[in-house]
């Protein structure tokens, strides 16, 4: 399991939009560097990410080797009603990891 | 420039490894691949995985963005693409698109994409907003190879594309120089 920094706001007005940002620790390897034989990394990278919000996506990315390591994406979201927030990353070899967190919405 | 010279060697060198064996009978008055024929054929595939002519860049770049338009017209305007003009570090890059839009059912952001015009691939990220989304803007980092443009195309509800464009000079290459 990979760490991620998820920040989001505790308490939120219903109506309000609110900024997500959100870490996960993934080196991205693009697949063009080589590695200290010489011999290239082959491509290890998250792909995609998505957002939902009490069970219905609200956000997603695709990514590509050109986003940096760790990949960090800041977005914003409507405060409608109290529930949970689930991120998801998926990625090569398998990669898949979901955080839940929830938020309350007064 | 090194480049141009890349082509005639490269031509000079497929003919000559066509007819390894028969290449002194076929031609005479060549010389044999020598050392430094087979040194400057490896520096040209070397350098040509990385740096590639200018014009064939930006085309590509074009390409990719008419790709993801699929074929509509994308307009300057509306989007805001924001990046340092002078990076230090190209393997963190922070970048920030967003565009003004109610961002109501009726009226919102579908999706912002953006391009850049000499990394080894095109794409860099692509996002997908709804009216949920409250306000259409992402901030991320990302990796650049050399100093370039980049291009943030959005996509509106109404099918509309509209994009920005930012040139960024960047001091340190990623991937290239020094660690990922």
């Amino acid at each position: 399991m990979a760490r991620t920094l998820l920040t989001i706001p505790k308490t939120a007005q219903r109506g309000e939009v609110i900024e997500i940002r959100t870490l996960i620790a993934h080196k991205m390897d693009p697949g063009y560097l080589p590695d200290s034989q010489g011999q290239r990394i082959p491509r290890d990278i998250i792909q995609r990410f998505a957002c939902r919000y009490n069970g219905e996506q609200v956000f997603s990315a695709e990514l590509f080797p050109a986003v940096s390591a760790n990949p960090y994406l800041v977005f914003y979201l409507v405060a409608a009603e109290s529930g949970t927030l689930e991120f998801e990353w998926q990625g090569d070899n398998g990669f898949t990891q979901t955080e839940r967190v929830p938020i309350t919405v007064t | 420039m090194k480049l141009s010279m890349k082509l005639p060697l490269e031509r000079r060198a497929n003919s000559l490894e066509s007819s390894p064996t028969s290449s002194r009978e076929n031609h005479p008055a060549s010389p044999a691949p020598g050392r430094r024929d087979v040194l400057a054929l490896g520096v040209g595939l070397a350098g040509a995985a990385f740096v590639r002519p200018a014009a064939a860049q930006a085309d590509e770049l074009t390409a990719a963005v008419a790709a993801h338009a699929g074929g509509a017209a994308v307009r300057p305007g509306r989007v805001k693409l924001e990046v340092a003009k002078l990076v230090d570090n190209g393997n963190v890059v922070p970048v920030s698109v967003s565009v003004d839009s109610p961002m109501t059912a009726a009226d919102h952001v579908t999706s912002i994409a953006i391009f850049n015009e000499k990394n080894p691939q095109r794409d860099i990220a692509k996002f997908a907003f709804g009216p949920r989304s409250g306000k259409a803007s992402v901030s991320t980092r990302i990796r650049l190879a050399t100093s370039q443009k980049l291009v943030a195309v959005a996509r509106l509800s109404d099918g509309s594309y509209w994009s920005d464009t930012a040139d960024v000079i960047v001091v340190l290459a990623a991937c290239i120089d020094g660690e990922a």
